[in-house]
């Protein structure tokens, strides 16, 4: 523990209240990653900012608030899950199963089999890759995020991506892209402006 | 094969979908309600300082 209190913060980090809003997108995101529902989502970020405003005061000035957003935001969403007991038994496999088509036997990914093959994915996968894999978090801020051992986010990664190459069928080796169409059409629909690349 | 560690490409290409599954997300403007929420928070800590 570095808790020196006398350390001269000559940088002034940013006052922590005026700071939770840049982590809002990724609080957004992340919060969708395990909700999978986009409303849903967005009553996760608001219940957590509630939180950690009431906790601000164990909010460590200039260590990594992303981290400490996260590690709320997701400690409220397992502890909505608990309490809506019914959901739960469904909440991972059964349910996205039903949503989710066979994704097609061709090698070829679409974004669309991507996307419906995370969701398939247990929570705690999810959420290690997605800070892992699309946060850039380190090992060990996700371990930390999650609060487990560094060797548990590991082996969490590692299994959410096995099991996204057998949701999707794939060999390994086998390339795990998008055709030149449907690049495209994705890229038109997620980044306005850029859609004209051919 | 050509692809030698066809492990670490399919790695990479995990995140890069991950990645773009939740770009638009990541890049959507913060919605009011989030900073009419925080607003709404400094205003009731004022309030409360007082």
């Amino acid at each position: 523990m570095t808790g020196n209190a006398n350390v001269a913060q000559d940088a002034s980090p940013l006052d922590p209240r005026e700071e939770i809003v840049t982590h809002l997108p990724a609080m957004r995101a992340f919060a969708l990653s395990l909700t999978r529902n986009p409303s849903q989502a967005d009553d996760l970020v608001q219940d957590a900012v509630i939180k950690a405003w009431k906790n601000l005061a164990s909010f460590q000035v200039g260590t990594n608030m992303r981290a400490w957003l996260f590690t709320i935001l997701r400690n409220t969403f397992y502890s909505d899950r608990r309490k809506s007991k019914r959901e739960v038994q469904d909440t991972d496999g059964a349910f996205a199963a039903t949503l989710a088509n066979k994704p097609d036997h061709d090698g070829r990914l679409a974004m669309a089999d991507f996307e419906e093959a995370f969701v398939q994915l247990k929570s705690e996968q999810r959420e290690a890759l997605m800070l892992v894999g699309a946060m850039g978090f380190s090992y060990e801020e996700a371990a930390e995020t999650c609060e487990v051992a560094v060797g548990t986010i590991k082996s969490r990664v590692n299994r959410a991506r096995q099991a996204l190459s057998a949701l999707m069928n794939l060999e390994e080796g086998e390339p795990l892209e998008l055709t030149d169409q449907q690049t495209l059409a994705v890229m038109s629909t997620n980044m306005p402006g850029r859609g004209d690349a051919a | 094969m050509a692809q030698q560690k066809p492990k670490h490409n399919l790695d990479e290409q995990i995140e890069m979908n991950l990645k773009k599954v939740y770009q638009k997300t990541l890049e959507e403007e913060v919605p009011d309600r989030f900073l009419e929420l925080l607003q709404q928070l400094k205003e009731q800590d004022a309030r409360n300082d007082r």
